[in-house]
């Protein structure tokens, strides 16, 4: 320790501790090592937050980013320097990808040693430049409160998105007094949240004279916690809604007015929907290419956009939009709201024709799926796991195939609820995002559908699970290939399906159980039902449940790469 | 088109970093960059001279803001402006060379600041064009060595970028 203590001087570990505490944070996912020694010895000696022990960094930055997203509040990882600090990396792109706010802390070597390729040293600063919202060096102790105090403010003011505070050795040791800032000021940092009221005006015009008009909305409205308003304008004006997959929950699924998922995989009716409106309100989603496909396709039809995002750059990035009103979801909704109230919209006789349109694109049922070949199949799982949960779960996913049936056949009704890796796409999340979710609602039904590639990602949180404790259900799809690569394989490569194929898989009951969980092997679609309904009935054991699922099944509708959206390949055209 | 934007930033370890690594990863152009602190020593003022279409441009000026160490960006083109560049070029000055070289750099309004053996380094000053036309009127054979700082610019008149 450098300094001698005065009396209201504290250490940089215990000045980091206080700090967090005056942020109000309940759970720390973090791993120890020489770096952050001081900052354990100190949480050690603290009662305010508990911190979660995990067994992989990127499993605690997944599981804090998981803890946002499922409460909205901004997550909070610690790991140390080097091997600790880059471990961390692909949890922090996966939640600057996904807007999601957290906070990262990380060990550094001491001040002197910086640059002299000090044993676990890494330039944690610049490897994560491109990945975070903002990033800190705290070379000082006493900059460690007001940094700190930064490093929340930006992390959950305007677009969301992950801050990595660097903290070396010494300055964790180094004694200052406590002084938490109880606000910041920053010359450069100051987010719009208030949309241009004429710009509204002329949207909410837009939409009551449209005659083919289409709500699309994403992550944004989830961010944002507007779903209430979102819903409140969708049905006063009577109009279609589609969500990305980061906006399910938005707006509730099972709702008539909602046409289920939009993008590559999503429903015909979204996606013709989307592609023949001629008036497009876009709330918080940033026509992402998995979204529109290809833009040339999607300008072939005229139709007005209007975009409302708290990101300027988000704003006529890929898609030139018309109407842009740069303002926060909940402020801009609300507005609009207002204005609508004042008008008391009729539907229009167009508006009657448009839903009879989109109500014969509906009759496709383009989610129907054969269920008859004595597999399981992976879709009949989540509609299964629907009902048993009564649409009321958590549900975290990995990437796969897997994802995209629990995106399309769980019918979200509430924001917050469906926890996954869109923008990144990160295979190894869906564990690590359920135990983020069952820590912050210890007594909810949490989920995790999988496929057997990515669940052996992060496979070693099985035992962070067991030592909180965690009644995590995991319903691994098992097709024993790597399906979403392989059905691009099937597609566009003549079936040659390269380093597709898992073999060796271990024996996942076995697995479970060596960890001390309850394993559960299901190989007949009469049995799935029933497992599901033990399986959540032992609501305070972890359950890992194998469903050995229909090798080759496909996802459907689906918009091959470059193609428009209205150029969907449906189960029944194969 | 080419476009020069100038920006204030919080005058921080790895501001420039940023700016230059939003550059690389979004693969927009830099032609130039220079950076320096402003008379408000917290503060930086950079020059960038950058080139693309004009979504590219806008979505440039979109990403620089939102950098949080970023003040404030102005694009330059949006108005009237001065943009200057110095050159330090030197050059051979021996026989034919001596005279010649004193005449170009007399028509460009440049200075000789160092005399040696054979050689003279010429200080120039002007827009990125002017310094390009004196290049492209000296004889090859004669340039030694060039150094260019790449272009300041500001507003005309009263287009002020200040906090
Ligand atoms: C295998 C796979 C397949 C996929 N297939 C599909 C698919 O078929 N369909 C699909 O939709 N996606 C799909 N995706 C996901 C896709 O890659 C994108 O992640 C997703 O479409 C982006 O969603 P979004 O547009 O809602 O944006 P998000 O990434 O959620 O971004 C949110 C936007 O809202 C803005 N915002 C944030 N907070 C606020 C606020 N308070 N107020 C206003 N604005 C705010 C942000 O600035 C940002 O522009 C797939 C991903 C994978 C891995
Ligand atoms: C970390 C990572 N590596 C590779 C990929 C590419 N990828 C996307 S889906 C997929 C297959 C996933 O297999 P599995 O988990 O078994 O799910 P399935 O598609 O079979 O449902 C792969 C390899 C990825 N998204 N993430
Ligand atoms: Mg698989």
């Amino acid at each position: 320790m450098a300094e001698t203590s005065h009396p209201h001087q504290i250490t940089g570990a215990e000045i980091l501790i206080r700090s967090l505490e005056q942020e109000n944070v309940k759970f720390v996912f973090g791993y120890p090592g020489g770096a952050v020694l001081h900052i354990y010895d100190a949480i050690y000696k603290q009662g305010h937050f508990k911190h979660i022990l995990v067994r992989h960094e990127q499993a605690a930055v997944h599981a804090a980013d998981a803890f946002s997203r499922a409460t909205g509040e901004v997550g909070v990882a610690l790991v140390t320097s080097g091997p600790g600090a880059t471990n961390a990396i692909t949890g922090i792109a996966t939640a600057y990808m996904d807007s999601i706010p957290m906070v990262v802390i990380s060990g550094q070597v001491p001040v002197a040693a910086i640059g002299l390729d000090a044993f676990q040293e890494v330039d944690m600063v610049g490897v994560t430049r491109p990945c975070v919202k903002h990033n800190f060096l705290v070379k000082d102790v006493k900059d460690i409160a007001s940094t700190m105090k930064k490093a929340f403010h930006i992390a959950r003011t305007g677009r969301p998105g992950p801050v990595v505070v660097d903290i070396p050795k010494d300055i964790t040791a180094n004694f200052a007094e406590f002084v938490y800032p109880s606000t910041v000021e920053m010359r450069s940092y100051n987010p719009v949240t208030k949309g241009h009221s004429g710009q509204i005006k002329k949207a909410v015009k837009l939409l009551l004279e449209a005659e083919r008009p289409m709500v699309y909305t994403g992550g944004g409205v989830v961010l944002g916690d507007a779903s209430e308003l979102l819903v409140k304008l969708v049905q006063a004006l009577g109009l279609p809604v589609t969500n990305t997959l980061m906006g399910l929950g938005g707006y509730p699924s099972t709702d008539k007015q909602f046409l289920g998922m939009l993008g590559m995989h999503g429903t015909y009716e979204a996606n013709m929907a989307m592609h023949e409106c001629d008036v497009l309100l876009a709330v918080g989603a940033r026509f992402d290419d998995r979204v529109i496909g290809n833009p040339e396709h999607f300008y072939n039809k005229d139709r007005t956009i209007i975009h409302v995002d708290i990101d300027p750059s988000s704003i006529s990035k890929r898609v030139k939009v018309h109407v842009p009103i740069v303002g926060d979801v909940k402020s801009v909704l609300g507005e609009m709201n207002d204005l609508v109230l004042q008008e008391k919209p009729q539907q229009s006789p167009a508006l009657k024709a448009w839903w009879k349109q989109i109500e014969e694109w509906r009759g496709k049922h383009c989610l129907n799926y054969l269920n008859n070949n004595g597999f399981i199949k992976p879709q009949y799982v989540i509609e299964k796991l629907w009902d048993v949960t009564k649409g009321d779960a958590f549900v975290t996913s990995d990437v796969g195939q897997h994802q995209m049936w629990a995106a399309q056949y769980y019918k979200f009704d509430k924001p917050r609820r469906w926890i996954n890796s869109g923008g990144l796409g990160t295979m190894g999340v869906g564990l690590p995002y359920a135990m983020g979710c069952q820590f912050a609602y210890p007594d909810a039904q949490v989920a995790c559908v999988t496929g057997e590639g990515s669940i052996q990602m992060n496979i070693q949180e099985l035992s962070t699970c067991k030592q909180y404790h965690l009644p995590i259900k995991v319903i691994l799809l098992n097709n024993r290939y790597l399906g979403m690569v392989r059905q691009w394989q099937e597609f566009f490569y003549e079936n040659r399906y390269s380093e597709s194929y898992m073999d060796s898989l271990p024996d996942f009951v076995k697995l479970a159980e060596s960890y001390g969980h309850v394993g559960m092997l299901i190989e007949k679609p009469e049995d799935v039902e029933g497992a599901l309904t033990d399986a959540f009935a032992m609501k305070d054991r972890f359950v890992f449940m194998n469903f050995i699922t229909d090798q080759k099944e496909n996802v459907f509708p689906m918009i091959p790469n470059g193609k428009g959206l209205s150029e969907m390949i449906l189960a029944e055209d194969l | 088109m080419r476009h020069i934007i100038s920006l204030l930033m919080e005058n921080e370890a790895g501001a420039l970093s940023r700016v230059a690594g939003l550059f690389s990863a979004r693969g927009y152009n830099i032609e130039s960059l220079t950076v320096a602190p402003t008379e408000d020593p917290t503060l930086s003022r950079m020059t960038i001279v950058t080139s693309g279409s004009e979504d590219v441009i806008e979505q440039i000026i979109k990403q620089l803001n939102k950098l949080v160490d970023v003040v404030k960006v102005l694009d330059l083109n949006d108005g009237k402006f001065i943009e200057r560049e110095l050159m330090l070029v030197k050059v051979k000055a021996t026989g034919g060379f001596r005279e010649e070289m004193k005449r170009m750099c007399d028509i460009f309004r440049g200075r000789i600041i160092d005399v040696a053996d054979g050689t003279f380094t010429i200080e120039l000053t002007g827009s990125g064009h002017k310094l390009d036309a004196f290049i492209e009127s000296l004889d090859k054979a004669a340039i030694l060595e060039t150094v260019r700082t790449g272009a300041s610019g500001i507003g005309r008149g009263d287009r002020i970028l200040k906090v």
